[in-house]
């Protein structure tokens, strides 16, 4: 299984796209690993900048409709080669929360006003989060404040990560 | 309890339910392309499992780069390639056969009603438009429907989008699907299959269906849908005219996915188009939609027509319609993808080639490139595309670039204007809704 506990990515804006994430002239990659420089290269979000923000993170904290767009898997792929493996949104489109269990990530969602207090406490500082997947249970802090957060995640989904992902899940199901 | 159209098919297909209210399905066919299914065939090899589950139930083409541009898009097509031909898939197409893979599928007669579908492209959900649930996958996805032959998904909840009315001349489908996802809004339909019914509908051809349906996930909708009928039938009767003793018996049997008349819908939307007028996206997100008129004036640096929204023949016509006898603005140049072979063939024996030609329009082989920057037709930045196609992301057709959503006619107009406006075939007498 793999890590959902780190340092946090804060993307304080709805609908971040596919294109965002991974832009299609890097679709031309036969490996995963190629995809690893590009992370959120043409990212709309004021200040923000890939090279420095995505240094050593470990989760993503973000909005609603999160990845809509392209169904294109390298878009979770590229956060995994960047040691990002859990996504946290009040909301995402659905290919690609599909594409990150079936990868054996997490994409988590939790309500809007959840999210809203993740935003007010937490953005702007060095924050970690743990997820317990036994508990089922965030844990965040950032030196002054702390807090845990009940998730929930469906049984399939829980099995996929479990499992490593759905071509491991389905190659001893069916 | 009645059933919606998805339902039915879901309730054909479950071959297993793993927890949850997630549903595991048979699929009646496997599509693929060079852009996300080489990773998938690789990681098939890697695990040593490098097997498809029906070779007759997997298409594939070279579309998003055709020719190859380079060293990597060259590796991309000879790895889809080389694996088409081990497991004897006889349905790929490859360059001088291949086209835009939305338009070449249901042309070649491989979308059925009643079928389960998957893609690793978000705009597989144009082949709803046959009564099909047709969903757009991730390569895991994929790479598990080429082993296995099934896929897992939540039971979408089903949104009625009842569309009355009968369209103005110059106002067509992609203005009504522009309209729709400006009301529902990107994620309005998220989770959700589109069940598009009515009279406008029952009205539409199939490629105007497809046009429909094609935009369905920019609402975030998990497919669109239409119910068959002898639209439907008709269009597909020259491949299954064996398998049905007369159309009406086809019809007959494609009923069994249609909805029942107390289905029960998640969501409903009502909308009438009779006093719609043609729209266009402005900003970066695919519900940021304005009548045309609000928009005319605005400078653009390129023309595109093409795509699988709106690279069709019927799309062609429209648009040398307006052309005709006329020359694009000096302002600006002009670029015309026919979606496949055999719509271009067409259009060559028509004299449509020729009018875009003699228009000054460059004609491209088909292909999806300039649609999400990958090529033939990439912006500067800075610049802004007036195009038929489905995504106005931020940088989608080159960094910096801005695109504007439109019908053909629309884009067939502003080429000559050399500003977005509408067509002379829009009287201009609806009323611009909000």
């Amino acid at each position: 299984m793999k890590n959902f506990s780190g340092r946090v990515l804060f993307l304080d804006r709805d609908d971040i796209n596919t294109d965002e994430i991974i832009p299609a002239k890097y679709l031309t990659e036969s490996t995963k690993e190629a995809l690893k420089p590009y992370i959120l290269e043409d990212l709309n979000l004021d200040g923000f900048d890939p090279g420095i923000d995505c240094e050593d993170k470990a989760v993503v904290v973000t909005r609603n409709n999160f990845g809509c767009g392209s169904s294109r898997e390298h878009a979770p792929w590229v956060f995994e080669m960047n040691n990002i493996n859990m996504v946290i949104a009040s909301g995402f489109a659905r290919i690609f929360r599909q594409n990150m269990f079936n990868c054996g990530m997490m994409a988590l969602t939790l309500h809007a006003d959840t999210i809203d207090n993740i935003f007010k406490r937490y953005k702007g500082t060095d924050t970690i989060i743990n997820a317990d997947l036994d508990e089922m249970l965030l844990t965040i802090h950032n030196g002054v404040d702390s807090d845990e957060i009940p998730f929930e995640v469906g049984e399939f989904d829980l099995a996929l990560v479990r499992a490593g992902g759905w071509v491991n899940y389905a190659d001893v199901n069916y | 309890m009645g059933k919606t159209i998805a339902e039915k098919i879901f309730d054909a297909h479950i071959v297993d339910q793993p927890g949850g209210d997630v549903v595991v399905l048979a699929l009646d066919a496997v599509f693929c392309h060079e852009i996300t299914t080489p990773i998938a065939i690789e990681d098939l090899v890697a695990r040593g499992k490098d097997r498809v589950f029906d070779p007759s139930k997997i298409k594939a083409v070279i579309d998003h780069v055709t020719p190859a541009k380079d060293s990597k898009t060259a590796l991309q097509g000879k790895i889809l390639r080389d694996w088409a031909r081990r497991h004897g898939i006889k349905d790929f197409f490859d360059i001088g056969r291949n086209g835009v893979c939305h338009a070449i599928f249901p042309e070649k007669g491989f979308v059925r009603p009643g079928y389960t579908i998957i893609m690793g492209d978000s705009h597989t959900c144009t082949h709803g438009a046959f009564g099909a649930f047709a969903a757009g996958v991730g390569t895991t996805d994929l790479e598990v429907g080429i082993l296995k032959g099934v896929c897992a998904f939540k039971r979408p909840l089903s949104m009625k989008v009842s569309i009355a009315g009968t369209l103005q001349p110059g106002v067509y489908a992609k203005d009504v699907i522009l309209w729709i996802i400006k009301t529902l809004g990107v994620n309005g339909a998220t989770d959700r299959v589109i069940e598009f019914s009515g009279q406008a509908v029952a009205t539409m051809s199939m490629e105007e269906r497809m046009t429909l349906c094609n935009m369905a996930v920019e609402a975030g909708a998990t497919s669109g849908i239409c119910p068959p009928d002898m639209v439907t039938v008709d269009y597909l009767w020259k491949f299954i005219q064996e398998d049905y003793p007369s159309k009406e018996a086809a019809l007959n049997a494609f009923m069994a996915f249609a909805p029942d008349g107390d289905a029960v819908y998640s969501d409903t939307l009502e909308i009438d188009v009779t006093t719609l007028v043609p729209q266009v996206t402005f900003g970066y997100k695919p519900d940021q939609v304005r009548p045309v008129s609000e928009l005319e004036g605005t400078p653009i640096d390129q023309v595109y027509i093409g795509s699988c929204t709106n690279g069709r023949l019927e799309d062609l016509r429209v648009a040398a319609g307006i052309i005709k006898g006329r020359t694009i603005s000096p302002t600006l140049r002009a670029i015309v993808s026919p979606a496949t072979p055999e719509i271009f063939s067409a259009a060559l024996e028509e004299g449509i080639i020729k009018v875009f030609m003699d228009a000054g329009f460059c004609v491209t082989n088909p292909t999806c490139g300039a649609c999400l920057g990958m090529s033939n037709g990439i912006l500067a930045p800075g610049e802004a595309c007036a195009s038929t196609t489905n995504r106005n992301f931020n940088g989608r057709m080159g960094k910096g670039g801005m695109v504007h959503l439109m019908s053909p006619a629309t884009a067939a107009a502003s080429a000559i204007a050399g500003r977005i406006i509408n067509s002379e075939l829009f009287s201009g007498n609806g009323q611009d809704r909000g």
